[in-house]
């Protein structure tokens, strides 16, 4: 019998794992180890969101605990760095709006046209050699773009733009349409390409011209992707900071006029943090104030994307 | 039979005459659009073309040794970019330092460990959300949480919390692309491995992570590539201070709390009124363009390298 070559176990039927079991403690110890470090590293993430809501939201009430909110938001004027501070939050965001706008007038455009054109009208070859190189252009840092808008852009729409001024938000705007547009252009081009060639030849059977299949079922068809690349530019739009510092100024004026010099929230932000406010004094609190409504606007945004793109994707097999 | 169309009583449709074909209209429409969007696509590669060109002819004449090597100073002609350059290369250093393992660390644990679990969900919203915010605003919290809250361990507005702020800012990038690297791999690997008994961080470690490592790489380079170009949070962190000297390479050295970097320092060239301040600026972009080029064509062959191993 085969117990008389092993010690027979001391109850119940003998199991082979009753007989062979390995030291494996350590390896046991190791993997819970690595998983709950792991875990702590993904709190990070959490951490920042955390961080970032309370660290604008602490400074923030400090702030309105000084200035009322309903003056914020309804006066007209923007003198926060001044001895008799006024603080018009519109002023910033009209600013800020002005910039935005005539970056995305040009950015959606141009960036779905181009995407339009990769996707449905570039060769294979060309496809590959144009798409990356338009993802250089995103790769480029913005104080580049910056360098280009202030000293490029600016002296040539000089001779064109009768009155405009060397800090303006038309070639501010402008540099920052072509800055977000590759973002628009990738993004667009993957939901374009994404759709199947079954809708298209399905249109094509119908007897339409390839314009009418494009605008009329393909991009229809990546709407929900076309949206979220166009509010994420939006995003990148309200945010961008080294375009706008450089090539719109310093100067905050409640206007629509995009020959003159204004400034955003994010040029208030780096013009504060450059002139070095001590912690506590009003124009830190002001900064984050400012940096709050700016992190709400971006915030909103990112939510209208999420409900879009679950009330309209489009799932194709 | 009789003389209705064939073709119209094929379909089952009485001849109206109403439906215009218009063939040449919409073939000329059709023609017009796509000039246009060839032309969009055009303007966007020729503004990176005009761009690239305007820097290079306004920078080039700037570049020398010199330049490289010296610190910035109140004469044009004399100011160089190397501790610039310097705190470039110990923000690079800090940034990954703390962003690779953080990353790769959280995109093992969510493919890996915590896949399809709550918490799992909670995490991935949180990442594309943190995606879409403005860098200023990271900035911001570099500010308030490492220059200031942790000014004891970090020395306040130095190269450390910089090099921090900068490792959240890429922080989901780096986690959204170990874990499309890890998906990438086949589960067959990951069966074969525990059925062997193997346990499942084991099976990770050897045998998962190895094939994944050239995708992670290619997209940590990309998202560091991204960190060295980005100003606004590194100028709120550190304010855009006059800085002469180069960064020592110590914890100490990392703890000043002045430092300069390459888009600081163009940032600051740019500012002034002074023309030649802008010609060298144009260097500075020149350089820093170049550090760029470096990362990302090592992205990229690592990348190629990748894809024909498979």
């Amino acid at each position: 019998m085969t117990d008389s070559v092993f010690p027979s176990p001391a109850a119940g039927d003998s199991t082979r794992s009753d007989r062979w079991k390995p030291n494996r403690s350590l390896s046991k110890l190791s993997q819970r180890s690595v998983v709950i470090l792991f875990g702590a590293f993904a709190m990070v993430s959490v951490a920042t969101t955390i961080g970032i809501i309370s660290t604008l939201l602490f400074e923030t009430i400090e702030f309105f605990l000084e200035v009322s909110p309903l003056h914020f938001f309804t006066a007209t004027r923007w003198t926060a760095l001044f001895a008799n501070p006024s603080f018009g939050v519109i002023v910033l965001l009209c600013g800020t709006f002005l910039t935005s706008f005539i970056g995305l007038l040009l950015a959606i455009p141009l960036g779905l046209l181009a995407a339009v054109c990769l996707s449905e009208y570039a060769p294979r070859n060309l496809r590959a050699v144009l798409k990356p190189a338009l993802e250089l252009l995103a790769g480029i840092p913005t104080v580049v773009f910056g360098y280009f808008a202030l000293l490029m852009v600016t002296p040539f729409l000089q001779n064109i733009v009768p009155g405009l001024s060397v800090f303006n938000s038309l070639s501010a705007g402008i540099v920052l349409g072509f800055a977000i547009l590759p973002t628009i252009a990738s993004l667009s081009e993957d939901a374009i390409f994404a759709v199947p060639q079954s809708l298209r030849q399905g249109c094509y059977a119908l007897g339409a011209t390839k314009r009418e299949t494009v605008t009329g079922v393909v991009l229809p068809a990546a709407l929900s992707g076309i949206v979220s690349s166009i509010i994420l530019g939006v995003a990148r739009a309200v945010g961008e900071t080294m375009i706008v510092t450089l090539a719109a100024g310093q100067s905050p004026t409640l206007t629509l006029d995009p020959r003159v010099s204004v400034q955003t929230m994010t040029s208030f932000i780096v013009q504060v943090t450059k002139g070095d406010a001590p912690y506590g004094s009003i124009e830190f609190k002001t900064l984050f104030a400012v940096g709050m409504t700016l992190f709400v606007i971006t915030l909103l945004l990112n939510i209208l994307s999420f409900w879009f793109v679950r009330k309209f994707q489009e799932k194709y097999e | 039979m009789n003389p209705i169309d064939p073709q119209a009583q094929g379909l089952g449709l009485p001849e109206t005459g109403n439906f215009k074909p218009q063939l040449e209209r919409r073939y000329k429409f059709d023609q017009i659009f796509k000039i246009i969007s060839w032309a969009a696509t055009f303007s966007a590669i020729a503004v990176l073309a005009i761009l690239l060109i305007g820097v290079l002819s306004e920078g080039i004449p700037k570049l020398s040794l010199e330049f490289l090597t010296a610190p910035p100073s109140r004469k044009a002609e004399q100011a160089g970019i190397w501790p610039a350059f310097l705190g470039t290369i110990a923000l690079l250093l800090i940034t990954a330092a703390s962003a690779i393992p953080l990353g790769v660390g959280t995109g093992i644990f969510l493919q890996e460990f915590a896949q399809d679990s709550k918490l799992a969900k909670v995490i991935e919203i949180n990442i594309s959300n943190l995606a879409a915010v403005p860098s200023i605003i990271y900035g911001m919290l570099g500010l308030f949480v490492f220059a200031r809250l942790l000014e004891p361990m970090t020395g306040g507005r130095s190269i450390f919390s910089a090099g921090l702020t900068l490792a959240l800012l890429i922080l989901p990038v780096i986690i959204v692309s170990t874990r499309e690297s890890l998906k990438a791999v086949p589960d067959s690997i990951r069966m074969a491995g525990m059925a062997l008994g193997a346990t499942r961080w084991q099976t990770v470690r050897i045998h998962v992570l190895p094939l994944a490592i050239p995708g992670i790489l290619t997209g940590t380079i990309l998202a560091l590539s991204r960190a060295i170009g980005e100003t606004a949070p590194i100028i709120v962190v550190g304010a855009a201070a006059f800085v002469p000297f180069a960064p020592e390479f110590s914890v100490e050295g990392f703890r000043e709390p002045a430092f300069t970097a390459m888009p600081i320092q163009i940032f600051n060239w740019i500012s002034r009124p002074q023309e030649e301040f802008h010609a060298i600026a144009a260097s500075a972009i020149i350089v820093l363009l170049m550090v760029l080029l470096v990362m990302n064509t090592t992205a990229i062959v690592l990348r190629n390298r990748f894809q024909s191993n498979r």
